[in-house]
């Protein structure tokens, strides 16, 4: 990230006349018509939201209001109060614990362990495994839905047609409070480790080979050179899997929306699908107040995984 | 002879793990072309015992499918295009160019990667909405448009080329625009791929904007399209939902494994979805 713009303008009064003013004038002009369009569409669609997001969250902006924001009127703290007496609130932002509680460690053990499947001399046909372990990255999280959602039909499904087989009497996986979750968290790994697994395959293929061969010869089994060499060396690859990941689950919301609508009694609510029911219910003031301690959630996430998994020379 | 043992493991492995990521998919294909009551039927069927396309047909019959098609073509399209031109030009800018607040501005981009979506999702749709852009075109696209996430893309990947080549240029006397558009554009093919298929992807996949922004049948992209009909309700058609999904899914899946390379360098070396 530091490279080239380490190479900052001089700033240094310079006792050069007016030519060389005129010359970073005219350099400070091309860089900002280059930036410009970018910077429009940017700044009114994405960094102005931001902000009114953030105003809105002291308002009691309803969606009747729409047509008239100017109209609305600030609320103080009100917003922010009423959080912490949401017991729905509360109930979802369990729900988005146990989803980075539990997804991310699955997402990344699934995904370090294909991608070392994967990176193995003795496997041939590398790129048909790659592709297909990739394909439900790039498919549309509606499909996905129909997909499980046939796939776990209690009557008609495949899962538990499989699960007789064994004589396993498979419940109602996604109509059951007590498996909805659980569920919701095995397909989003199911649907998300596949682009964790590239990262991870690549940060393998970086690893000098002779670092293997040294440690072959100290007499290290495979086990030992994956603890030793492999792990140590993914370290970066790790920290970064585990914040996109962490950022990722914490704000999951398409998963449980079209797949179980936030229930069934509310066992997959997520922050973020709870910031979407208060908007659908026009309490835009409110929404925005949740959305930003999710934001703050994000960054503190971050942060700590920083702090617990980054050392002082990544 | 453990070497062959190793082997052997890791394919059984392997092979298991495609068949649950696979097979899922393939068995969407299938049951596609299975009649309604099979679709249905307890046991569940393996391979469809009366092959039919009607499921296909109701796409059309009941629902006017080529239109969500075209909508979701439109607004990906635009929102690509929109993404290549406007993160390459920052891009170069933020690599190549120097000028006061460059690093403040990169900042700020770099900054809206962390912000949730949902953070964006309300005011956006209250600015949309004042603006009188709902269900319309440029609302499905405007707030799509400028990516934070491409200019990181395009900066890290104008930050390998050498500055020389574009120094010789200027001293030719090639003006700024002519050197971006002529020689820097041309060398950063590879990324825009990345970034075109990435951006293409993300766009005709979006879900949640363009369910709430169009409101009318007309604007309707497949997904939403897809979500209105099935999920959610009782009666559901579920030959008409499987085909619904496999003409969501072909076409990723005909352009992914065309340009899989490019997808699988934009990732590793971005390390961002």
């Amino acid at each position: 990230m530091a490279t080239a713009t380490e190479v900052r303008e001089t700033r240094a009064p310079t006792p050069t006349p007016a030519a060389r003013s005129s010359r970073r004038r005219r350099r400070a002009l091309t860089g900002w018509a280059f930036a410009a369009p970018f910077v429009a569409v940017f700044g009114v669609f994405l960094l102005l939201p931001v902000v009114a997001s953030l105003v809105m969250s002291f308002t009691d902006m309803r969606s009747t209001d729409l047509r008239t924001p100017w109209a609305v009127e600030f609320a103080g703290l009100d917003n922010y109060a009423r959080l912490l007496s949401d017991e729905l609130l509360a109930k979802a932002a369990a729900n988005t614990a146990i989803f980075v509680l539990f997804g991310v460690p699955l997402t990344m053990l699934v995904a370090l362990a294909a991608a070392n499947a994967l990176n193995s001399g003795l496997i041939r046909l590398r790129a048909v495994f790659r592709v297909g372990f990739y394909l439900p990255v790039v498919t549309s999280i509606v499909a996905i839905a129909v997909i499980w959602r046939f796939l776990l039909d209690p009557e008609a499904g495949l899962v538990d047609d499989l699960l007789g087989l064994i004589g396993v009497d498979g419940p109602h996986w996604l109509g059951d409070p007590s498996t909805a979750l659980g569920s919701i968290v095995v397909i989003a790994a199911w649907r998300n480790f596949g682009s964790l697994m590239v990262i991870f395959l690549a940060a393998l293929q970086g690893i000098p080979q002779h670092l293997y061969e040294a440690a072959t010869l100290d007499g290290a089994g495979r086990w030992q050179q994956f603890r030793h060499v492999t792990l140590p060396l993914l370290r970066p690859a790790l920290l970064f899997g585990a914040v996109i990941t962490g950022i990722g689950y914490l704000q999951l919301f398409e998963e449980p929306l079209v797949m179980t609508q936030g229930g069934p009694l509310q066992s997959t609510l997520s922050v973020s699908y709870h910031v979407y029911n208060q908007f659908g219910f026009g309490n835009y003031g409110y929404a925005s107040a949740v959305s930003y301690v999710l934001f703050v959630a994000v960054v503190a996430l971050s942060v700590v995984q920083f702090r617990l998994l980054g050392s002082r020379d990544d | 002879m453990t070497d062959r043992l190793a082997r052997t493991a890791l394919y059984a492995i392997l092979i298991a793990g495609l068949l649950v990521v696979v097979g899922p998919f393939l068995w969407m294909l299938l049951s596609s072309f299975k009649p309604e009551a099979e679709i249905r039927s307890v046991p569940p069927t393996w391979w469809p015992q009366h092959w039919t396309l009607g499921n296909y047909g109701q796409l059309f019959d009941r629902l006017d499918f080529p239109r969500y098609f075209a909508n979701s073509a439109i607004v990906a399209l635009l929102v690509t295009a929109g993404n290549l031109l406007f993160c390459s030009l920052l891009g170069y800018a933020l690599a190549k160019l120097d000028f006061p607040g460059r690093k403040a501005l990169f900042l700020i981009v770099l900054g809206m990667l962390m912000v949730p979506g949902m953070v964006l999702f309300v005011p956006q749709f209250v600015l949309v909405s004042n603006l009188g852009l709902a269900n319309s075109y440029a609302g499905l696209v405007l707030p799509f448009l400028a990516g934070p996430f491409g200019v990181f893309l395009m900066r890290q990947f104008l930050l390998q080329i050498p500055d020389d080549l574009i120094e010789a240029a200027r001293v030719d006397g090639a003006g700024e625009w002519r050197v971006f558009w002529r020689i820097v554009l041309p060398l950063c093919k590879p990324a825009l791929a990345t970034l075109g298929i990435l951006t293409f992807l993300a766009s005709w996949n979006n879900f949640l904007w363009p369910l709430v922004v169009a409101t009318t049948d007309d604007m309707y992209t497949l997904p939403v399209a897809l979500a209105l009909y099935s999920i959610g309700q009782n009666r559901i058609f579920y030959g008409l939902l499987l085909a619904g999904a496999v003409v969501v899914v072909l076409p990723v899946l005909i352009v992914f494994l065309v340009l899989q390379r490019h997808f699988m360098r934009g990732i590793a070396t971005t390390g961002l979805k």
